[in-house]
């Protein structure tokens, strides 16, 4: 069996598919909201950051595919690893005793199908914009006079409809919680973790989380709270 | 002059124990109430008191599985109130003391519960899983005849002190019956990194990692998810850092395995 073939059949194999595409997503998910947060900038500031993505071209595609690879082999090794680990353990105890596993790191699939669901209707959304075509329409000057895609009406669109804004404020919760296991869990399946700075790389995660999820929130908020306004 | 021992005050507790009289059949839950029960006594004597009365009654003594009582056999398998080896830290079964439970308490008994793990009877489980990990390589291969003269292959302090925390795995199976999902992982990482990490173990490190995680693989055992549920129950208190070492070594051992040349004349044999 060639070492692609031996990582996905072997128990540490699909641990560490699980940790490295875990990896990329976060290293994803971090870069998303750093670009997002320019939504707080002037809004020529977002929209050339769009187009500067957009006209990436095919490396824009290749980087898109590769995401969503590694989101694929991330739910399918998942699934994968649930169904093991409920046929490992068939019948459950009658006292039901819990040591020191965090809720997190108890609810991780729930949470991760929140997010998978919440990713789904996103992508759709925002980079589809399968709900409200003209959003594709909207231009916007740019200071040097290129017409560009306007992300700025888009997203201020987008986020002051109260529902979606609140689904959003859910999903990165959850997804923040997911990591919260996830980000100290990566490191130990990577091979790294040992005790010695393990309560730094706990604090480390947890001001990540709490970091990630109040910087994300802040942006459907400000907008429902009419601090970011349309431009037009 | 020696103090007079004060006398201890005798309590009753009940105990819900898993019954189960074969593999096939269904198990089930009955309480036996257990009368003048002294702090002092173990639990696994508490367990004997009530299978003699049991026996005087002519029913059918608990079974449960015991041999050295004194924490270094591995052999006892009780989860008392849902935590494998009962309440303390760094205690077998056989180390757990009536005086760790109140008057009037129910005490839960079960087995250890795996797929892996099958039962036998009440309390008693097939631990031969882990005997078979042992034997796809937790082994050295060693020079047999003369003894070596003794220091002959150096091992600094630190590293001698960390294969002596990981070779303090008694194999008893808690960290399999603690863990959510029933993963062999503390156990094997414990073995691979007690050899791996000495000069007598390098030869087999790479087919040693790869060996015993496969037959781990194929015995049924859930998956780690770094919940280090094991290492809180582990009468040796073995940490979970070894997982680690283990997820590292196994990657290692993968690519060399896959990646490095070898001899034209391989399994050719001298």
């Amino acid at each position: 069996m060639n070492i692609l073939g031996s990582l996905f059949n072997s128990s540490i194999g699909k641990k560490i598919l699980m940790a490295l595409t875990g990896l990329v997503l976060v290293g994803f998910v971090t870069g998303h909201l750093l670009g997002n947060l320019q939504i707080f900038l002037p809004p020529q500031k977002i929209n050339a950051y769009g187009h500067m993505l957009e006209s990436l071209g095919i490396g824009l595609w290749l980087v898109r595919f590769f995401l969503l690879a590694c989101v694929v082999v991330h739910v399918w090794v998942a699934i994968q690893l649930t169904r093991e680990n409920s046929a490992a353990r068939p019948m459950n105890y009658g006292v039901n005793h819990t040591n020191r596993a965090s809720l997190a790191s108890r609810v991780m699939a729930r949470t991760g199908l929140v997010v998978l669901a919440f990713l789904i209707y996103h992508l759709l959304d925002f980079t589809f914009r399968v709900q409200h075509p003209e959003w594709s329409r909207h231009s916007f000057a740019l200071a040097d006079g290129t017409l560009v895609r306007d992300v700025h009406t888009m997203m201020v669109q987008g986020f002051s409809r109260p529902g979606v804004a609140f689904f959003y404020i859910l999903a990165v919760g959850l997804l923040s919680y997911h990591l919260a296991h996830g980000v100290v869990s990566l490191v130990q399946t990577l091979g790294f973790k040992n005790e010695r700075w393990t309560r730094g790389l706990e604090c480390f995660a947890r001001v990540y989380c709490w970091g990630y999820f109040l910087l994300n929130a802040a942006i459907p908020l400000a907008i429902l709270g009419g601090w970011v306004k349309a431009h037009v | 002059m020696v103090a007079s021992t004060p006398a201890k005050k005798l309590f009753s507790v009940t105990l819900r124990v898993w019954r189960q009289a074969s593999p096939a059949q269904l198990g089930k839950f009955v309480d036996y109430p257990a009368h003048n029960v002294s702090p002092d006594m173990s639990f696994l004597e508490l367990l004997d008191v009530v299978n003699d009365g049991l026996t005087v009654s002519n029913d059918e003594p608990i079974a449960f599985a015991h041999d050295c009582r004194e924490g270094i056999c591995g052999t006892c398998s009780c989860t008392i109130n849902g935590k494998p080896h009962g309440p303390g830290k760094g205690v077998a079964t056989c180390q757990v003391y009536m005086r760790s439970f109140q008057a009037g308490d129910v005490i839960v008994v079960e087995p250890f519960r795996a797929t892996a793990f099958p039962i036998i009877k009440d309390l008693v489980v097939e631990r031969s899983a882990f005997d078979k990990i042992q034997q796809a390589g937790g082994f050295i291969s060693a020079r047999t005849g003369a003894a070596p003269d003794a220091n002959s292959i150096l091992v600094s302090k630190a590293v001698a002190d960390l294969a002596m925390d990981a070779a303090a795995c008694i194999g008893c199976g808690a960290c399999v019956a603690a863990c959510k999902n029933a993963s062999a992982m503390l156990f094997v990482a414990a073995k691979v990194s007690h050899l791996g990490l000495m000069p007598q173990g390098q030869p087999e490190r790479d087919r040693r990692v790869l060996a015993m995680v496969q037959t781990m693989d194929e015995a049924g055992f859930g998956n780690c998810t770094n919940q280090y549920e094991c290492s809180a129950v582990c009468p040796k208190t073995i940490t979970h850092d070894f997982i680690a070492r283990l997820n590292r070594d196994y990657v290692g051992a993968l690519f060399r395995s896959k990646l490095q040349p070898v001899s034209a004349s391989a399994g050719g044999g001298a």
